[in-house]
């Protein structure tokens, strides 16, 4: 009796995960096989098309309005920089922050806190005005000041709680060996942490890689754009006429970020993890 | 010996850089006589100019004055560009005074130890402390210059905005100038007639928004996790990794293939339903079920996180608990109410709060979705689905009504700062991290 409840309980189980498997893998594989099929419109009697085609690519690539072999460059530009110089920053800030006792230390962590409660679009006007000031409008580095700038706000609490963990016994016994301040940052500290730096830039390369309100806000020119920018475009304004070749550009944005996420998965459920735990 | 402390900081409080020379650190005072030198040109030209910006934003308006038999445009003052210049250059005098004051408690500092004896560092030392005793101060300083005028800059500008008519069509530079109104915007929004109808309604919607989107999302992930986590299940890494795909897809894209999926005319699940022999729905076209299927769509987005999450907790509770639940027999609903339900809202609650506070400005699953449409003609720039942040966003970017987005911007940040006090007092890496091995 009581194992035929729980052989029903199993069964039961299973058709439940393949359901949900099912419902999360199939706006993926739909859009795939939409970016594959001949013709424009959305409608289709069938899942799967008659013959598979690739034109829609390379229209992406190779048609007037849609650039994507330039926003591909120009995004991951943006993208590396913007990460490199982000992570960069955000770690000194949190590293500083959860190591050094200084008068204003307080007030840094309480203004970073009140920082990340506005909403962003407050300051786009701003922003803009800004760049226009220094003539950085349209320009790549106007988006990676940006990024960069702005990756310490979010940032800097999850790794400063990644730094709290690690016992302080291990760096005084460096000092106590003669080591500096940066050769304790860079030789112990840093390579410690590493699971949260992967963390801490995969989430700035994505942000950077699929941001398109900003983005689209300061690049005026369509060469200079970025692929979220595109996307966005493709969506805006061709997507009931051609939705084979957004569900084409949907792939060509999605792909990269997320096959660099499932290969990264487990630095992102620690992040995610330790996230909450740490606030 | 006595009094040199003073003399020093005199002479560094008529310029910074004389105390240092006097206390024989000559290439520390010459370079800060060099930077005040710089500083003193720059702001006698520039700061009287800032504060009249900001002060009067402008003056004199665009005219048009007749030349011969056409109208020729006078340029006048552009409020907004002198409101955000003045900001920069008062940011930058703000440094400025902050230097001017370090430098004098330094000459202090540095004469008091010659006072008692003591050996003045030399340039070299002090050089060197910003990578020893001052190692923060190096580290800190770039990030922070970065953060104040691309972060505090603006937001300080916004908050700013929020205080002037600037706002089409009547008052947008460069054509018409744009004044300080005081809290008129704010009363404005709660007492127009429309602005205010549009304003509790929009309000009213993105608090249930919040609830709803955190229930199902966080109900959801534990359902789903407590499904992987049964004992019995095999492959549970792979589950696992399915599950983490909807996460692994950038927002931008799969709330535009959503949008498609859900489409009205020719969308995939409403062929389906036709299959079924299920009338055409307008998932996101018709108000009432808008609002429904963003709630739905976004458990989608929401749920593999909560899942990840839950994966962690969920192993922590521990077996004998159950177990010991088994032997008293508990039934399996009794055993999730009274064991996993509490330990899990225990460890999850600022999670729980967290991520409340991010769907109030969860501007990305409604915008991509609907992009707060369906429209309401009731409402002021607003339709049936948009939370304040994308009313915000559209009053910015679609109708330049920059001093209500400002406002609503403030309130939306209120209510934020109100929720996350309370949870961020509580957790561990805001609380005492003094506490740390």
């Amino acid at each position: 009796m009581r194992n035929s409840r729980t052989r029903i309980k199993l069964f039961v189980s299973y058709v439940l995960l393949v359901v949900i498997s099912i419902i999360c893998l199939y706006p993926a594989v739909w859009i795939v096989v939409s970016a594959f099929r001949p013709g424009g419109s959305i409608y289709s009697p069938h899942f799967l098309p008659e013959r598979f085609t690739t034109e829609h690519f390379s229209a992406l690539f190779n048609d007037k309005s849609f650039v994507f072999g330039r926003w591909y460059r120009n995004t991951l530009k943006i993208a590396i920089y913007s990460t490199i110089f982000g992570t960069l920053g955000t770690t000194m800030v949190a590293y500083v922050l959860s190591r050094f006792r200084f008068k204003a230390r307080r007030t840094a962590l309480s203004t970073i806190l009140v920082l990340t409660m506005f909403p962003n679009f407050m300051s786009l006007v701003a922003v803009f005005l800004l760049f226009y000031q220094f003539n950085l409008l349209d320009t790549h580095t106007a988006l990676i000041l940006v990024y960069s700038c702005g990756a310490p706000i979010g940032g800097t609490f999850i790794v400063k709680g990644f730094f709290d963990t690690i016992p302080r016994s291990l760096e005084e016994s460096a000092h106590i060996d003669g080591a500096s301040h940066m050769t304790v940052f860079t030789r112990i500290m840093l390579p410690l942490c590493k699971p949260i730096l992967i963390y801490t830039s995969l989430m700035i390369f994505t942000g950077a890689w699929v941001d398109f309100v900003l983005a689209r806000f300061l690049l005026r020119s369509r060469e200079q754009w970025t692929v979220a920018v595109g996307l966005w475009d493709l969506a805006t304004n061709f997507r009931t006429a051609n939705f084979t070749m957004f569900a084409a550009g949907c792939v060509l944005v999605a792909l990269p970020i997320t096959i660099l996420f499932m290969m990264m998965q487990r630095f992102i459920v620690e992040g995610l993890t330790s996230g909450a735990n740490k606030g | 010996m006595r009094g040199m402390s003073l003399k020093a900081s005199a002479l560094s409080l008529v310029a910074p850089g004389l105390g240092q020379i006097y206390n024989r650190q000559l290439i520390k005072g010459l370079v800060f006589l060099a930077i005040n030198a710089l500083g003193l040109w720059y702001f006698i030209n520039h700061l009287y100019r800032a504060v009249w910006g900001i002060v009067t934003l402008g003056e004199k308006a665009q005219t048009r004055v007749k030349v011969g038999k056409v109208y020729q445009v006078v340029q006048g003052d552009h409020s907004i560009k002198l409101l955000v210049e003045g900001l920069i250059i008062l940011l930058v005098f703000a440094i400025f005074v902050l230097f001017y004051v370090q430098t004098i408690r330094d000459a202090s500092r540095v004469a008091k130890l010659r006072e008692v004896g003591g050996k003045v560092p030399k340039f070299g030392q002090t050089a060197k402390s910003l990578f020893d005793r001052n190692f923060h101060v190096s580290m800190l300083t770039l990030p922070t210059l970065g953060v104040l005028f691309l972060t505090v800059m603006p937001i300080i500008f916004g908050i700013m905005i929020a205080f002037t008519n600037y706002s089409a069509p009547t008052h947008i530079p460069p054509k018409t100038l744009v004044d300080w109104v005081g809290f008129k915007t704010f009363s404005d929004l709660l007492t127009f007639k429309t602005w205010s109808y549009t304003f509790w309604n929009v309000l009213l919607w993105t608090i249930e928004w919040a609830v709803m989107a955190t229930a199902t999302t966080y109900f959801g992930g534990m359902l789903v996790a407590m499904l992987i986590q049964q004992p019995g299940i095999r492959f549970k890494k792979m589950w696992r990794m399915i599950f983490i795909i909807p996460y692994a897809i950038p927002q931008l894209c799969s709330a535009l293939i959503m949008n498609n999926l859900f489409n009205g005319e020719f969308g995939p699940i409403n062929q389906y339903l036709a299959f079924f022999g299920i009338d055409k729905i307008g998932w996101l076209s018709d108000p009432r079920w808008a609002k429904f299927t963003v709630v739905l769509i976004n458990s989608w987005f929401g749920i593999p996180v909560t899942m990840v999450l839950m994966l962690g907790v969920l192993t922590t509770i521990p077996r004998d608990l159950y177990e010991a639940a088994d032997v008293d027999g508990a039934s399996a609903i009794q055993k999730f109410w009274k064991i996993t339900m509490p330990r899990v809202l225990f460890v999850t609650a600022p999670v729980l709060i967290t991520q409340f506070a991010g769907n109030i400005n969860n501007f990305n699953a409604i915008f991509l979705l609907t992009g707060g449409g369906p429209a309401n003609g009731k409402y002021q720039f607003a339709g049936h689905t948009d939370l304040l942040v994308t009313w915000l966003f559209g009053l910015t970017y679609n109708n330049n009504k920059y001093n209500f987005a400002a406002a609503i911007g403030i309130i939306i940040f209120v209510i934020i700062a109100t929720i996350s006090i309370l949870t961020y007092r509580q957790t561990k890496s805001f609380k005492e991290e003094d506490m740390v091995q």
